[in-house]
């Protein structure tokens, strides 16, 4: 009976095909001379040239981290090819001339570039290897004076918002993969939402790669000045190919005073076929600052793709009442292997954390939650609340759990409560008994072990996560 | 419309526990099936209704004269066959009106029937809860999740008005009522009689067989049914025990 069940998880993956797309790409390997075509190819100011150098140099000190519960062979960071673009006509033209083969792929992934065609109240910046292919919603945004667009963009237009918070959360020397990032990041998103400015609709950025052999080192930097409010999406895909492919990204919240920032992800890189073979590696450091006092940033994440997930979307607790949240589904099936969590850093007073991971392992998959909860002495009253369940399917896979707590300040309150389930097969039958199938029962009883998460994500992501774990989903969720 | 003959199971390989049991039930009929801890009543619902984890190791059993044990249980559901649950299940997440629906609409799917959307589930559910005197309010919590027991057994007939079974069969649908909750649950499965259905009704209890009076009445002893009778079988057991009934050392079904 597990196998059956194991086979609703093991549905093939939608997004494999590949683009046939010339592209400009620069030759294999790493060095400075790497960073500064990168960084010449993208007019970048100086600053920038010097401050990717400080991080490659870093970068060429560290060494890779081995911590992670994950196993895999070596990397060799020089056969990656670190920047390649699609070459397209009229690559900054308008929305209306993206490249039809570009318009094409994103079509087949449902993300119309079209604005008419967009489900309604999305913005969508779609990233295709190492570029921004389009942006769409720009002008209605701008009325508002948010500003939404490529990360290569805002170097150009905004220098000074780049300039003052680029690293500022995530530091160029912040660990082995954020310096990376930092040395060869080719694009990603940018987002400033002025003070008082309510964002009107969900912003979101697709990511794709395409190109064989080559890593994706994107870097979004997300901005709620004091007050403002923003709603943010991120999904992506990847063709199936039968070698490894490193993703490595950053991704940067800042929210000043009584702002909030929301993050949600829908992660479906390509996991690898069924023995392993091929897959992303999926390395990414993603923080968020509460750096004003009354301020909130919640991540949500359904993490369902991957050959390795390493990440742990973390909140620094800065100003004193703010808010961090996060909320994640990890699944893994065949030789996937998640090791995701959060870390909450509560220094500021009276400041709050609620943390529900929601782990499924099938296969031979195997799932890791590792989190950690600070108290810092300053940090009076501070409260965390941890809540980890584990869910198996099957006989061979595995799940952990590693929290660590740290509390320097007495009148602090940190809750955890952990669980491990087994799939009832009990439960199974009692569906089954009713008319539904053993299918839509396992579905269901995933999509019930989800829901604290799944209705934290916007009404769009919930209906993608559904089908992406294969479920029925629950009708009060969204 | 079901045809139970010499019927054997196990579970996890061991004996049989169903020793060959034959049974005949027609439209528009009641049978109480009555018997000692541990005779196999549940088993015998469990493998009417296909749980995996039971074994046949002989006979058959036709519903309206199809197999029933060469389909799979939500086929069997398909067919018409419900089983309240003896222990219902919890499903943490699962809205008990969500749940209720897909259900609903996976039986009408079977039949070639539409789906019905939620609003007009709704109307449907607002009728079938006061059948069983539930709150609206319970369509909204997980299924079985935190339901106390009795509670429990009444969503298991909540779900029985709602999915209007051909074969319902009851688990011990009285264990755990309080006496108005006996009533009710009572009530509700007479009112949901028909000339076209049936019932199987295991019980401990003479009491539910003052509200739901059987057509025969059936004693289940280690595996086999050992005496048959009508309603005052039930009144003599209640007053004997099952001591009396004489366990046939080699009977053949
Ligand atoms: N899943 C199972 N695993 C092991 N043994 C089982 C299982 N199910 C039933 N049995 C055994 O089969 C026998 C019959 O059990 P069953 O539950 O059918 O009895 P019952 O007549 O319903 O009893 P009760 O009146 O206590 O509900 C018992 O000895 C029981 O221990
Ligand atoms: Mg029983």
């Amino acid at each position: 009976m597990s196998s059956s069940i194991e086979n609703l998880v093991n549905r093939e993956y939608k997004f494999g095909f590949i683009t046939d797309i010339d592209a400009d790409a620069i030759a294999a390997g790493l060095g400075e001379d790497t960073v500064r075509v990168i960084s010449a190819k993208k007019l970048e100011p100086e600053w920038l040239l010097e401050w990717r150098l400080k991080a490659y140099r870093r970068w060429t000190t560290m060494r890779e981290p081995h911590w992670g519960n994950v196993r895999y062979e070596p990397i060799s960071y020089q056969v990656q090819v670190y920047y390649s673009a699609p070459k397209t006509r009229n690559p900054l033209g308008s929305l209306d001339e993206v490249d039809p083969k570009l318009r094409e792929t994103y079509d087949k992934l449902g993300i119309p570039l079209k604005e008419q065609q967009l489900l309604a109240g999305v913005a969508v910046d779609a990233v295709f290897d190492s570029v921004s292919v389009g942006t769409t919603y720009r002008e209605q945004l701008a009325k508002l004076g948010i500003i939404f667009c490529s990360l290569g963009e805002a170097v150009r237009e905004h220098p000074d918002l780049v300039r003052k918070y680029l690293g500022s959360v995530v530091p160029y020397s912040d660990n082995f993969y954020a310096s990376l990032n930092s040395a060869v990041f080719s694009d990603g998103s940018f987002v400033y939402v002025p003070p008082g400015v309510r964002g009107p609709m969900e912003l979101s950025t697709y990511f794709r790669i395409n190109a064989e052999n080559t890593g994706q080192f994107e870097r979004t930097l997300i901005i709620a000045d004091k007050g403002a409010y923003v709603s943010y999406l991120e999904g992506c895909t990847a063709p199936k190919r039968s070698t490894h492919q490193l993703h490595a990204a950053v991704v940067e919240l800042i929210a000043h005073e009584s702002a909030t920032v929301k993050y949600s992800t829908v992660q479906n890189w390509y996991a690898g076929d069924e023995e392993g073979r091929g897959g992303i590696f999926n390395f990414v450091t993603k923080r968020g600052k509460c750096a004003g006092a009354n301020s909130k940033i919640s991540w949500t994440q359904v993490e369902t793709g991957s050959a390795i997930t390493w990440k742990y979307p973390s909140v620094i607790l800065q100003g004193d009442n703010s808010v961090g949240e996060f909320y994640s589904v990890a699944v893994v099936n065949h030789h996937q292997q998640a090791d995701t969590g959060t870390k909450m850093l509560h220094l500021g007073r009276n400041t709050r954390s609620t943390i529900v991971s929601k782990g499924i392992s099938a296969g031979q998959g195997n799932n890791s939650y590792r989190g950690r909860v600070y108290v810092g002495p300053k940090a009076a009253g501070a409260r965390n609340y941890t809540q980890c369940d584990s869910m198996l399917i099957g006989n061979r896979c595995g799940a952990h759990t590693f929290p660590y707590i740290e509390v320097g300040n007495d009148t602090a309150q940190v809750e955890h409560e952990a669980s491990t389930s087994k799939i009832g097969e009990d439960q199974i039958f009692y569906l089954q008994q009713r008319g539904i199938s053993k299918e839509n029962a396992v579905s269901m009883i995933v999509a019930g072990f989800c829901k604290d998460v799944f209705k934290e994500l916007p009404m769009e992501f919930a209906l993608e996560a559904q089908q992406l774990l294969g479920i029925t989903l629950e009708g009060s969720v969204g | 419309m079901l045809d139970i003959r010499n019927l054997q199971a196990r579970v996890g390989g061991g004996a049989d526990i169903l020793k060959g049991i034959t049974l005949h039930v027609n439209a528009g009929e009641v049978h109480a099936v009555m018997g000692p801890n541990g005779s196999g009543k549940s088993t015998l619902a469990q493998v009417l209704a296909g749980n995996p984890a039971y074994e046949v190791t002989g006979g058959s059993a036709t519903l309206d004269g199809n197999d029933l044990l060469a389909m799979q249980p939500e086929e069997r559901a398909h067919a018409g066959l419900f089983m309240a649950f003896q222990y219902p299940v919890e499903i943490p997440g699962v809205s008990n009106a969500y749940f209720l629906r897909s259900a609903y609409n996976e039986i009408r799917k079977a039949h070639g029937q539409d789906e019905v959307d939620p609003l007009e589930f709704l109307d449907i559910m607002e009728k079938n809860l006061a059948l069983v005197d539930m709150e609206p309010s319970m369509l909204n919590r997980s299924v079985n999740a935190g339901f106390s027991g009795g509670e429990k057994k009444r969503n298991e007939i909540l779900q029985m008005a709602v999915l209007r079974p051909r074969l319902a069969i009851l688990d011990e649908t009285d264990s755990g009522l309080d006496i108005d909750a006996l009533r009710i649950v009572a009530e509700g499965v007479n009112k949901l009689r028909r000339p076209d259905n049936a019932t199987i009704v295991v019980t401990h209890y003479q009491r539910l067989l003052n509200h739901i009076v059987p057509d025969f009445v059936h004693v289940l002893s280690a595996g086999r049914i050992v005496k048959s009778g009508g309603k005052e079988l039930a009144l003599e057991l209640e007053e004997k025990g099952y001591d009396w009934i004489e366990t046939p050392a080699e009977a053949v079904a």
